[in-house]
This record gives structure tokens, C-alpha cells and sequence, in this order.
């Protein structure tokens, strides 16, 4: 689709607004409705959307597949992880009141890191599910 | 610290393999990652050993996932009865690592090794969370990870049919998953709690009405498609046969045990054995289909050519024996059930190994194809013949304890039909492991077949194999341990329930 | 009767959806031979219990389970958040079993060259029967070159007798 001039306008217009406003339901998740599934996804999107108007290798140079199975693999650290530092705090696993001073703000916290986790992630997976799909080829012979 | 440190362990379990796993995807190494699954499981091995003795001395474990009061956060329970299947599933897994690395290389590309671990890994994660879980949504939860695990392990079987058999399983198990939400929703629906224990106490106010009658039997049907309960059993022969043959062994051993275990804790804690089994006829049909698949799948077993094969179909009666245990509704059956559910587990985890290492060095698992393998891989073929003969049930191995627990229990209520069919399935056992050992034995070795298969599989697959071919005799010759365990657990659970 | 379709028929609307839903979606996953279909419509029966849990979290005139401030929040109904927090996750589950269904059905197209499950049937069981044959031929082989083999025939006798006893 590189030749459509109006979608690839259209595309870089409306690219960097889709991943700010993921960023914003992902870090305001825990005043409104959001968070890292949601922030994942949105974020996701974007990507699949350069994908779909520039190309697939277009997409894989900006963010290659290597990088996405390190990034998942991450955001499921970030997540358990969290839960580990309120066990090593003394806590229970994702106990979040003993991350900071008071219990308010270690929820606070908590849920940030957590859904920040949640949603590298989502996103990683996402759009490596995109690349795998996008990827393969149209094979008609048969091999097992 | 280390007292704050123990506490943690009913989470710890399961926490352990879902953060190894990404350990393992960033790893990528295929030595790496085997290195980190061995730990891993050991570990985790190691913690249900501790949390069992605890269990023994101390009773039930509570931990409040987030530092959330149960009933409004998720509460991990421990008990005598989950701590027994928290024990074979991590045991499972422990033994399984050891023999997995030299069959997963044979069958799988060095690239994808990895991939193959870290599903184990949350297929494993799933698993134990099905069995410490006290809250009915999140078993739903584990569930559904540890089934999606296994769907994509089964579609990385060798061959091309592997793909249709993870299909079928995955449309198979995503209805019974999806049912197993239906009936957990209704139940929220009456109650406005999720937490079993809380699900309790407030069902009986309404055991009544049509919704909770429906929650039931939605729960009932969810898991018996998921523990593979005849007649809806049809995913399970070709998902065993076309599976890697460590994965079978493992998903084997581990996988329709914990669906049951998921059934017996709906039945017993949540609803009440006097509810499903007294106001409503659940044990009559549990009753009838058990001995259904006993007979229908042991005689299907006969007739199949391919080992991995007839060991599933096997898997299907003896699921049978499991549910006729606990569908007799006393404490004798119940305890008879889990008996079966751990006994089975080994008995049938042995002899997936088994046939693996054969396979390892056929690179088939058809029986013609393993004749006279008896000389020409004899440690291999004596764990089979003592792992068929646990099957069968003959005394002095495992299988016999299950067999005679069940049978005690099946008479003193007096169900001497069932009683009947239960050995008729023993006599078929004899044939179709007989079958496999006749080959084994008593046929000569293909003249081109035996030049460049000649030789054992490798040390590691022997050791896991003849481990759990040990712990079978070892329950066989001293089964109290075995029997006073699952007695106090049966114990707890009718009691628990009424 | 006119109470059924005045009141019964409108106040549970939600619940008549979920269970039409619920039965075109798995009259879908039973009935159709194409497995993108199957998948469409385990999608289509998990969809109808994702209404179910929202419907059963539903107060009329309810708000979205948002905390407000000030007088407006005192008064305020909220719906219940937690069937939606758990259908969040139901969502998740249903989007991952769609994502490896898809997969597999890809990888069986790239294996077999076709998505209907009765093409990929008949291939495995002319697959099968191939190797059944040879297997027959194999056993029959095999208890011909061996000398004594009553081990054998027994077997097969007691196929036909054990059932009977």
C-alpha cells in the first residue's frame, strides 16, 4: 500500500497521537478507566497500523522480532518481580502496602509498575502475533 | 525472615515456574533453558515437600493473595487433600526434567527447544494453581493457562496429525473451559462471592433454585471435558499419541488428574457431597459412565497398533476407575479416587517414559516396530513390563493398592456390578499390556531395524524412568504412607462437606 | 402469558441474548466442517457468557464503576466492577485461544493444504490406513517366521472371549 499517498499521510498523522494516547491510558490507568491491558493494546495497534501501510519488514526494522520476545519476556519480570520485592519487604506476593511509607501511596505504586509490566507485555505480544500471521507466506505445497 | 520466607511457599509454588519462564524465553539456549527448568521444578518439588509435611503436622494453610482478606481477594488453601496432588504434580515435573532434555532433543529443532520449556513452565504454573487455588474464578484462570500451554506443546509433536489433534483438544477444552465459566458465573450469580470456601456456606440457602442446579451441572460437564470423563474423552487418544513423548508423559500423568481434582473440590467443598450425590442423581451418572469407559476404552485399547496409543485409551478406563471412587460419595471411596489419581499418575508417567526411550531409539511407537526390543534395550523393557504389571494391577506394585482400595470401597456399598466390570477392565489391562510385551519379548528384532537401533536410551531417560518405576513398587510394598495420607484427606473433604 | 411477554421477555432481554448466542455459537463449533468457522464460533459461545457476566453486574440507572467526588458521589449507584474485572480476564483467555487456534489452523493449511476438517481427516486416515496395512502385513509377517508362536494366537483368542465373561 505504499503507493496510497492519502493513507500513508493519514498513517503519520494519526501514528504519534495513537501511541501518546496509549501512554496516557497506561500511566492514567489508576485514576480512569485503563491500564496495561488496554495501553497494550492501543500501543500494539499503532504499530500493526505502520505495518499494515509501509510493510511488514517496515515494521520488523523498526521494532525486530527479537526485540519483542526480550521485551515480553520482561514485562512478565517486571510484574512477578514486583510481587517478589513485596515478599522481600514482608509483605504477601503483590501485597503493594509495603512498597512505600504508607500504604496509599504502595498501592499507588504497585499498580504502576505492575501495569506497566502488563502492558510491555501486551503490547510485545500483540504485535508479535501481528508478525507472525503477517509473515507467513502463502504456501501451498505441503510440508510437514 | 526464613519463618516469613516458608509462609510464602503456597505462592511461591506457583509463582517459581511463571517467572522462570521468561527467564527461559530470554535464556534461548536450548542448554539454558533445560538448566533453568531443571532448577526450576526442583525447587519447586522441594517447597510442596515442605508444604505437605506442614500440612501433615500443623493442617490447612490459608494465604491471602495481595495481603486481601479472603473472601473479597483470592485465597490460596491448602489441605490435606490438594497437598497429596500438589505432590504429584510437582513430583511429576521434577522427574520429567531430568528426562526430558534427550527426548525433547530428538524430537524437537534445536531453536525451538526453548519455546518447548518455557510451556512446560506454564503449563506446570498452571497446574499447581489449579490445585492451591481457593477461588473459583482463578482455577477457571489456571486452567485456561495450563490448557493453552498444552494445546501449543501437542501441536509440537513430530508429525503432521499433531496439528488437527491440538485443534480438537483446543475446540474440546475451550468448550469444557468456557462451560466451567457458565457454571462458576451462575454460581456468582446466587451467591455474589467466588471464594470456595465462602461458595460454601452460602449455596445451600439457595441449592433450590434452577440456577444452582444448572451451576452444577455446568461445572460438572466444564471438567469432565477437560478430565477427558467418557464419552467426552475424544481429544485425549490422538492428543497423547501425537505429543512429544516427554510432553505426553508429563500432561499424562498430571493433566486430567488435576481436572479431577478440580471436579472432586466442586462437588465436595462447594456444593456438598449430600447436594450433588443426594438432592441431585450426579453419582448415578458418574456411576454409569465410569463403567462405561472402563469396559469401552479397555477394549478400544486392545485393538489399537501404536503403544503411545493404547496407553491413552488406557488412561481413559482408568479415569474411569478414578470417578467411580468418588462417585460412591463415602470416605473409602473418595480416599480410594485420590489413591488412584497419585498412583496413576505413576504408573502412567513410567510407562509414557518408557515408551519415549523406545522411541528415542525406534524413532516410532508402533508396536510391530518395537518387537524384541527386550533384548536389545532390556532396562528399558523391564520398566515397562513392571509399569504394565502396576497397571494391571498385580500385588506388590502400585497399581495393586489403587485396585484394592477401590474394590474394598465399591463393596462395602455394595456395588458388586461395578465391582465386577472393575475387574473385567483388569483382565482387558493383562491383554493389551500383554500385547506390548509379547512384542517386546517374544518376537524376534527386525534384521535391518536392530543394526543401526541397537543399544539403550540414553542414562538420564533411564534414571527418570526407573525412579518412577521405583516409587510404584516402593507404594506397592509399603503403601500406609500412601493410604494414611489420602484416608486423612478423604476424611477432611466429606467432612468439610456435610 | 401476557405477563411472560411484558415483563419476562423485556426485563431478562440480556439473558435471551446470552443463550441465543450461546446456541448459535456452539451449534457453529458442532456443525461446521471449516475450522476458521469452529473457531468463529467458539468465539461467538464465549462472547454470550462475557454478556452473561456483564448482565449480572448491571444495576438500572447505574453509572460506570468510577469513584466520584463531591455530591455527585454520594448518591451515586455504580455497577458492580467486579463481573467486569473478571471478564477482563475471561476476554484475555478467549483472545489467546483465538490467537493459537488461528496459528495451528495456519500451520495445518501449510501441512495439508486445506482447512476443511473433513480434507484433513481423510488425508490422516488415508495416512492411517496406509500405515494400518503395513502394520497387518508386518504382524502377520512376523508371527509366520516365528516358530512357536502361541503367544500370538492366544492373544487374539482372548480378544473375543473376555468381553463375554
Amino acid at each position: 500500500m505504499r503507493e496510497h499517498t492519502v493513507l500513508r499521510v493519514v498513517a503519520q498523522l494519526i501514528i504519534p497521537p495513537i501511541l501518546i494516547f496509549a501512554l496516557y491510558v497506561q500511566f492514567h490507568g489508576d485514576y480512569s478507566p485503563g491500564g496495561g491491558f488496554q495501553a497494550g493494546v492501543i500501543g500494539a495497534s499503532a504499530i500493526i497500523l505502520y505495518g499494515l501501510i509501509f510493510g511488514v519488514e517496515a515494521a520488523r526494522r523498526a521494532i525486530p522480532p527479537t526485540a519483542l520476545r526480550i521485551t515480553a519476556s520482561l514485562g512478565v519480570l517486571i510484574y512477578g518481580g514486583t510481587g517478589v520485592a513485596t515478599m522481600l519487604a514482608g509483605g504477601n506476593f503483590l501485597d503493594y502496602d509495603v512498597l512505600a511509607h504508607d500504604p496509599i501511596h504502595g498501592q499507588h505504586y504497585g499498580l504502576l509498575i505492575v501495569e506497566f509490566g502488563v502492558g510491555v507485555t501486551v503490547a510485545s505480544i500483540m504485535i508479535a502475533i501481528f508478525y507472525v500471521f503477517a509473515g507467513r507466506g502463502r504456501v501451498e505445497d505441503r510440508d510437514t | 525472615m526464613i519463618a516469613h520466607f516458608v509462609s510464602q511457599f503456597p505462592i511461591l509454588v506457583v509463582v517459581v515456574p511463571l517467572l522462570t519462564m521468561p527467564l527461559v524465553v530470554l535464556a534461548h539456549r536450548a542448554f539454558a533453558a533445560w538448566a533453568l527448568y531443571l532448577a526450576c521444578t526442583w525447587a519447586v518439588f522441594a517447597m510442596a515437600c515442605a508444604l505437605f509435611a506442614r500440612v501433615a503436622t500443623h493442617g490447612p494453610i490459608d494465604y491471602a493473595v495481595g495481603g486481601w482478606a479472603p473472601p473479597f481477594g483470592i485465597e490460596l488453601v491448602i489441605d490435606s487433600f490438594n497437598a497429596v496432588v500438589l505432590l504429584l504434580v510437582a513430583g511429576m515435573a521434577a522427574i520429567n526434567s531430568i528426562y526430558a532434555r534427550a527426548s525433547l532433543a530428538r524430537e524437537i529443532e534445536p531453536e525451538r527447544l526453548y519455546l518447548v520449556y518455557a510451556l512446560m513452565l506454564a503449563c506446570l504454573a498452571g497446574l499447581i494453581g489449579i490445585t492451591v487455588t481457593g477461588d473459583a474464578f482463578n482455577l477457571f484462570v489456571f486452567l485456561e493457562i495450563s490448557s493453552l500451554s498444552s494445546y501449543a506443546l501437542i501441536a509440537m509433536g513430530p508429525k503432521r496429525r499433531a496439528l488437527l489433534s491440538s485443534f480438537q483438544y483446543l475446540i474440546m477444552g475451550t468448550v469444557g473451559g468456557t462451560f466451567l465459566l457458565i457454571g462458576v458465573g451462575l454460581a456468582y450469580m446466587m451467591t455474589g462471592t467466588l471464594n470456595m470456601a465462602d461458595l460454601a456456606t452460602r449455596l445451600p440457602a439457595v441449592f433450590d433454585t434452577r440456577t444452582c442446579q444448572a451451576a452444577l451441572a455446568f461445572i460438572v460437564v466444564g471438567l469432565s471435558l477437560k478430565a477427558a470423563l467418557f464419552p467426552a474423552h475424544i481429544w485425549l487418544p490422538n492428543a497423547y499419541t501425537y505429543a512429544p513423548s516427554s510432553v505426553t508423559a508429563f500432561i499424562a500423568a498430571t493433566s486430567t488428574k488435576v481436572a479431577v481434582y478440580a471436579l472432586i473440590r466442586f462437588v465436595f467443598t462447594v456444593f456438598g457431597a449430600s447436594y450433588a450425590f443426594e438432592q441431585l442423581p450426579l453419582n448415578q451418572v458418574l456411576l454409569g459412565l465410569s463403567a462405561i469407559a472402563m469396559i469401552a476404552a479397555s477394549l478400544a485399547a486392545i485393538f489399537q497398533t501404536d503403544v503411545k496409543r493404547l496407553l491413552a485409551w488406557s488412561s481413559v478406563a482408568q479415569m474411569g476407575y478414578i470417578v467411580t471412587g468418588f462417585a460412591l460419595a463415602s470416605t473409602a471411596g473418595l480416599s480410594a479416587s485420590l489413591v488412584h489419581i497419585v498412583n496413576h499418575g505413576l504408573i502412567k508417567g513410567a510407562l509414557f517414559m518408557a515408551v519415549g526411550a523406545m522411541a528415542w531409539r525406534t524413532r516410532t511407537t508402533s508396536i510391530n516396530d518395537l518387537a524384541g526390543l527386550g533384548r536389545t534395550m532390556p532396562f528399558t523393557s523391564a520398566a515397562f513390563v513392571v509399569g504394565g504389571l502396576s497397571l494391571i494391577g498385580v500385588p506388590a506394585t502400585a497399581g495393586f493398592i489403587s485396585k484394592w482400595a477401590l474394590l474394598s470401597a465399591i463393596l462395602a456399598a455394595g456395588h458388586y456390578l461395578i465391582a465386577a466390570l472393575v475387574l473385567i477392565a483388569s483382565l482387558l489391562a493383562v491383554i493389551y499390556v500383554g500385547k506390548v510385551v509379547e512384542a517386546l519379548y517374544f518376537r524376534p528384532r527386525d534384521a535391518e531395524a536392530s543394526n543401526h537401533d541397537a543399544g539403550e536410551a540414553p542414562l538420564a531417560m533411564q534414571i527418570a524412568t526407573w525412579a518412577l518405576i521405583a516409587l510404584n513398587v516402593a507404594i506397592g510394598l509399603h503403601a500406609s504412607p500412601e493410604l494414611t495420607a489420602t484416608g486423612r484427606a478423604a476424611h477432611a473433604l466429606i467432612g468439610g462437606g456435610a | 402469558m401476557t405477563a411472560f411477554f411484558t415483563e419476562t421477555v423485556p426485563g431478562l432481554f440480556n439473558y435471551w441474548v446470552v443463550i441465543a448466542l450461546m446456541m448459535i455459537g456452539f451449534y457453529t463449533v458442532i456443525a461446521h466442517d471449516n475450522l476458521v468457522k469452529k473457531l468463529i464460533g467458539l468465539n461467538v459461545f464465549q462472547t454470550s457468557v462475557f454478556i452473561l457476566y456483564i448482565s449480572m453486574g448491571t444495576i438500572r440507572g447505574a453509572t460506570a464503576p468510577i469513584l466520584m467526588d463531591g455530591p455527585a458521589g454520594d448518591h451515586a449507584v455504580y455497577a458492580h466492577p467486579l463481573p467486569q474485572v473478571l471478564i477482563l480476564t475471561a476476554i484475555v483467555v478467549g483472545v489467546s485461544t483465538t490467537a493459537l487456534g488461528l496459528a495451528l489452523i495456519v500451520r495445518i493449511h501449510e501441512a495439508y493444504g486445506s482447512i476443511e476438517e473433513d480434507d484433513v481427516l481423510a488425508a490422516d486416515f488415508a495416512t492411517q490406513d496406509a500405515e494400518q496395512a503395513e502394520e497387518d502385513e508386518r504382524s502377520r509377517a512376523a508371527k509366520a517366521a516365528e516358530p512357536h508362536a502361541p503367544s500370538g494366537g492366544d492373544d487374539g483368542a482372548e480378544h473375543e472371549d473376555d468381553p463375554r465373561r
